[in-house]
């Protein structure tokens, strides 16, 4: 059994990766000759040489460009863009480029790539470094949306992202870099599976959705809960797209309650996609209302104050499931 | 003081005129095989293209489509130089550069007419023209995206040092959006083997190019703020073309990096199928209507001895072929609503739940 940082996590599935497949390349800025502003990937220019790990200038169409390009013609990119906000300067090639060209070619183009991205709040950088924009990605057909709540499976999905033959935008989590987890030994590599969803708490009162850095939130009211006598299970969604929808509709069957947490604003996150599978097949199930615990539907704040009353908190996760279970 | 335009004066524009016919270029040292390659290519786009917009009006090719008619030359030059493992990017106004990397004529026919023999099975259309195998990795719709794709590909090459060259096109408009500036930045800094060519038709969409550049040159005068050089080039002079875009292969080809070529040409038609181009001064079209790059390189072909009967028989057996494109095209089967689901993902379904 490791410790890990899940930011030693990211390093570790990189370095893994890059290991693994002489095609793997990875690019980005600052990631080669400084290790990343987060300090997810240093070691890897040393490790693996400037032909395969390569800093690009702040040009993230050209950076997402050049990983569509590198991947249609063979290479496994992996592209990290900073801060996932900035996915909007080069949305035209993620959501207009790599998402639909498969489709369009009627399956002569494959894009095996991952696009790495630093999401979330709590960092007290405002709202134009601080968002969840997993939702963003969530509604554009063709990509892979994929955001890990721990070390392990931030190895472990990372691995099955890169191996995947689809374009995968990998949400990492700003809150949880600094945060330890144990990483069980096992011989050989760490690949997950795409697509699957974990319980990471078992309980028979309510269900609880959550993903990224709601989850150890989640965690924490399930734990406080449970000295009141509430039993609340916890999955931990894992992945946007694909959905594991099963994981979701055969927890509801047996609590009878739902309650997503999610990071994103009110209007069209994907806590609301999962209220409507919910609603739609498992509505005899339900004992009560869903509840969709979010982020008000404002910008985020900078004060760190604000920021804390702005995100869903345990506290907050506490009080709706009360709430819920009561009525 | 700013000043702004008078209400007069606002989409008025002085005429641009072609440059003289280089008639020099006829020494240039171009083989035999490869001139007749680029008159059979330039047949190709005139007769095709001409057809596809018979097919429009007769409403059988729906949606859009934006045409290379005039702008032939560019796209034959460089489909006679680029070697077959090459890669083209082209934009929307794609048939052109699709056509000149040997891909046959009925399923991009059949393609813009939505049929099940088209080039995407009907899945992309008109403007998104594709065939891996030819080396033609896309036609982009949104401009300026696929200069960046295009080094993702001219990085392969560099990676696995196989001196294949990724050759983007696309038009003056382009010039003005930050992927142009972003990619041809990105090239040079990582020395890719990207060619890009700009196709400057004097017209971004309605709008004349000299109204929104603030340089004469829209490619060629912003060259130099990325280290590249200034490259001006006849573009309805396919034999002009051929000679700049062998030397920019050729350095790609040797890891000297990427070129930016900016080819001047013209635009027979507005810019699209909706667009009658009536905003184009009269003596403007007339000057480039004598300038026409089909007329001018039979012209070139007879002067170098080539025989009228040789050139009749590429142009008769290209009218056939576009005949025949037609006709499988308009014989062609609806797509099979089954398609709608297929080849979302690389298992070739649509599932994105259990």
């Amino acid at each position: 059994m490791a410790q890990l940082t899940y930011r030693d996590a990211i390093s570790v599935g990189l370095a893994q990766e890059l290991a693994h497949d002489p095609n793997v390349v990875f690019l980005g800025e600052d990631v080669a000759g400084a290790g990343g502003v987060f300090k997810a990937t240093p070691g890897l220019l040393e490790q693996f040489g400037p032909k395969r790990v390569r800093d690009a200038p702040i040009s993230e169409q050209a950076i997402l460009g050049a990983a569509m390009g590198a991947a249609m013609t063979g290479l496994r990119p992996i592209a990290e863009i900073m801060f996932s906000d900035f996915l909007a300067v080069c949305w035209d090639i993620v959501a207009n480029e790599i998402a639909k060209s498969r489709y369009m070619t009627n399956g002569q183009m494959s894009f095996p790539l991952v696009i790495r991205t630093a999401n979330g709040a709590g960092s007290r950088f405002g709202a134009q470094h601080s968002q969840s924009v997993e939702n963003w990605a969530m509604m554009i057909p063709g990509i892979k949306v994929v955001a890990p709540s721990n070390a392990e499976d931030a190895i472990g999905l990372l691995a099955a992202a890169v191996r995947d033959p689809d374009p995968v935008l990998f949400f990492e989590h700003k809150s949880i870099y600094p945060m330890k987890f144990d990483v069980p030994d096992r011989a050989g590599d760490i690949v997950d599976t795409l697509g699957k969803a974990k319980i990471v708490r078992e309980g028979s009162d309510a269900t609880i959705v959550a993903l990224a850095l709601m989850v150890p939130r989640a965690l924490e009211a399930a734990e406080q809960l449970a000295a009141e006598g509430i039993s609340v299970e916890v999955i931990d969604l894992r992945s946007l797209v694909p959905l594991d929808t099963k994981c979701i509709l055969k927890s509801v069957e047996k609590t009878s309650r739902l309650i997503t947490v999610e990071e994103n604003p009110r209007l069209c996150g994907w806590g609301a996609e999962i209220a409507s599978i919910v609603a739609d097949e498992a509505f005899w199930n339900l004992d009560g209302p869903i509840v969709r615990i979010t982020t008000p539907h404002v910008p985020l704040p900078s004060a760190a104050n604000l920021e804390d009353a702005t995100i869903p908190s345990v506290e907050r996760i506490a009080t709706e499931i009360r709430k819920a279970v009561q009525t | 003081m700013t000043t702004m335009p008078s209400y007069e004066e606002y989409g008025k524009h002085t005429p641009v005129f072609p440059p003289p016919v280089d008639e020099t270029n006829a020494d240039l040292d171009i083989t035999p095989e490869a001139r007749l390659r680029m008159y059979e290519i330039q047949q190709q786009v005139r007769l095709f293209e001409t057809r596809a917009y018979d097919l429009f009006l007769k409403g059988l090719v729906k949606g859009t489509s934006h045409l290379s008619l005039g702008q032939e030359a560019i796209a034959a030059g460089f489909g006679a130089a680029m070697r077959s493992d090459d890669w083209t990017f082209a934009t929307y106004r794609g048939h052109a550069h699709t056509i000149a990397r040997g891909v046959p004529l009925t399923p991009i026919m059949a393609e813009l007419l939505g049929r099940e023999n088209g080039l995407m099975g009907g899945k992309g259309g008109s403007m998104h023209l594709t065939s891996v195998e030819h080396g033609v990795m896309g036609s982009y719709a949104i401009i300026g995206a696929h200069l960046c794709v295009a080094n993702g590909a001219a990085w392969t090459s560099q990676f696995n040092d196989t001196g294949q060259v990724a050759v983007a096109f696309f038009g003056d408009g382009t010039t003005n959006i930050g992927a142009f500036h972003e990619a041809v930045n990105f090239a040079k800094v990582w020395n890719l083997p990207t060619v890009f060519v700009c196709e400057n038709n004097l017209y971004m969409e309605y709008t004349p190019i000299a109204d929104v550049v603030p340089v004469t040159n829209p490619a060629a005068d912003r060259a130099s703020a990325y280290g590249l050089e200034s490259i001006l080039v006849d573009g309805n002079d396919a034999d002009a073309v051929y000679v700049a875009a062998s030397a920019a292969l050729d350095k790609a080809r040797a890891g000297g990096g990427p070129s930016l070529i900016e080819a001047q040409t013209y635009r027979h038609h507005g810019h699209s199928r909706a667009d009658p181009g009536s905003y184009r001064p009269k003596e403007e079209i007339e000057a480039w209507m004598q300038r026409d790059p089909i007329p001018m390189y039979h012209q070139r072909m007879l002067q170098l001895g080539v025989g009228e009967e040789a050139l009749t028989t590429i142009s008769q057996a290209v009218a056939a072929d576009v005949q025949k494109a037609t006709e499988d095209a308009t014989d062609g089967a609806l797509p099979s609503l089954d398609v709608i689901y297929t080849d979302v993902w690389a298992d070739g379904g649509w599932a994105w739940r259990n």
